[in-house]
């Protein structure tokens, strides 16, 4: 189970080796557009931060996610961080 | 139009590809002269990105088949596989395709695309789950979004992540598709058939494998990739094409289930279009009586494979990860991989093109495909212009 903030920071942490250099990675931040992730990149930023939380995101939920934020908050629910 | 404005990147792509030479993308043989030559543009052409594994495109057996049939039967049925479109040789097809399989049951589609897709879209409904390798074809992710499943990805020919999968899904893994496929079509890798069967036992879960490239090229019999791995038991539905070893059009799906029947009744895809023309059933029953009767085209595949890979991998190209009637020559840089395509044209070499997003990761791919009715000096030719290719151009990048 892991809190908003948690999977932001794993985030963070993960993403930075994909994105461009100098980028800031910020909860608005759009992935592809801001971060300069292609949609490869961002499967497999996906697949590692799935890996980290131990869970599965589903395909279905991706297309709306579109900034760092919002993969966040796919995370905690995945992680279950957001049951209750 | 307003509804063009999406397609303006690829349009940019587009007049990119046409400033630099002939389109790779739809390029035009403007007569074909055998199962492994053609002209094109002007130029006599050896072609090695065709997918005629077996060569019998041009089979004399397969041919009068779908003459006859063509005089027989007329030019097409006009209907659905539920209405008026199964003849005959549709049922007969069906019964011979799951004799050749061992199995019990079959459904025979339009396109082989159709077949995966239409089997994935049918077998998952809303309360289930695909687990699918990320590398999958195009028509096995369009079957995940029309089925309303959940889909989850796992990496790559990796059991181990699979299985991860199936373990986060507790309960769920019993209501569980997964799909893989035998041969990868882009970089010609095998799955770990043996391990992906143990994990899915071990879980519940169901298994759906596309052979449409493994299919006449492994095995004894020329099964696919699970004969020859002696896990066929483990596999719930095999789905397959007609338009690569078979040389014809088609797909199918074979299962020892009996419900298969009633999926033929769920699967929009194998409904809601006209089926097979009586000459393409004719010619694909031929062919599918060649691949038994003749192994030794299966043989000589390999032998022209082996041939390829060691021809190219001596050059020093850095290759797919395995010999196999698909090798795929890795290059760094599309813009390099546009123009050696280009070179490999002008040297009477045809060969897929592949450019990032369409392959496993962000280089491109001179992919080839062989043929058993490839000859040796064909093969030699085809390794040559690749190592001409530093020569003339300062070369692919992954050359040593």
């Amino acid at each position: 189970m892991a809190s908003y903030d948690e999977c932001l920071q794993i985030i963070r942490e993960l993403a930075e080796p994909f994105a461009d250099e100098g980028v800031t990675i910020e909860e608005e931040s759009v992935l592809g557009a801001e971060l300069g992730l292609s949609s490869l990149r961002t499967l497999e930023l996906v697949a590692d931060l799935e890996d980290r939380l131990d869970v599965s995101l589903p395909l279905n939920a991706l297309p709306g996610v579109r900034t760092v934020g919002e993969l966040a908050r796919l995370l905690e629910k995945a992680s279950g961080g957001n049951e209750g | 139009m307003k509804l063009f404005e999406k397609f303006e990147a690829l349009a940019a792509t587009r007049e990119h590809l046409l400033a630099m030479g002939p389109l790779p993308f739809g390029v035009v043989t403007e007569r074909i002269l055998s199962p492994t030559e053609g002209i094109v543009e002007g130029r006599r052409t050896i072609l090695a990105g065709t997918n005629n594994y077996l060569g019998l495109t041009f089979d004399p057996a397969c041919i009068e088949a779908g003459r006859q049939a063509l005089t027989d039967e007329g030019t097409g049925t006009t209907g659905s596989r539920m209405a008026n479109g199964t003849y005959a040789g549709h049922r007969a097809l069906e019964e011979e395709i799951a004799a050749f399989y061992d199995r019990r049951h079959a459904i025979v589609f339009t396109t082989g695309f159709a077949a995966s897709m239409g089997m994935v879209a049918a077998l998952a409904g809303p309360d289930d789950v695909l687990l699918i390798d990320a590398d999958s074809h195009a028509s096995i992710y369009d079957g995940c979004r029309l089925s309303g499943a959940e889909i989850i990805r796992f990496r790559h020919n990796n059991p181990e992540d699979l299985a991860k999968r199936l373990r986060r899904l507790g309960e769920r893994a019993a209501r569980t598709l997964v799909v893989s496929e035998g041969l990868f079509s882009m970089l010609g890798d095998q799955a770990p058939l043996e391990e992906i069967v143990a994990v899915k036992d071990e879980y519940g879960a169901a298994l759906l494998l596309d052979e449409a490239h493994s299919m006449g090229v492994f095995g004894e019999r020329g099964r696919g990739l699970a004969e020859a791995r002696g896990v066929e038991d483990g596999v719930d539905f095999v789905v397959g094409t007609f338009s690569k070893s078979l040389g014809s059009v088609g797909g199918f799906c074979v299962s020892k289930h009996p419900q298969l029947e009633i999926v033929r009744m769920a699967s929009r895809a194998y409904i809601f279009t006209a089926s097979p023309t009586p000459s393409i059933v004719a010619s694909t029953r031929a062919a599918l009586r060649l691949i038994r009767a003749r192994p030794e085209l299966r043989t000589r595949l390999w032998e022209n494979a082996r041939r390829l890979y060691a021809g190219l991998a001596e050059c020093g190209f850095e290759l797919g990860p395995e010999p196999g009637p698909v090798v795929a020559v890795f290059v760094d840089d599309p813009e390099r991989a546009i123009r050696s395509w280009h070179r490999l044209l002008d040297a009477g070499v045809y060969v897929n093109l592949v450019i990032p997003p369409a392959t496993p990761d962000n280089r491109a791919l001179l992919r080839c495909s062989i043929s058993a009715a490839h000859t040796p000096a064909q093969i030699d030719h085809i390794v040559e212009a690749f190592a001409n290719l530093d020569a003339a151009a300062g070369a692919v990048a992954g050359t040593a």
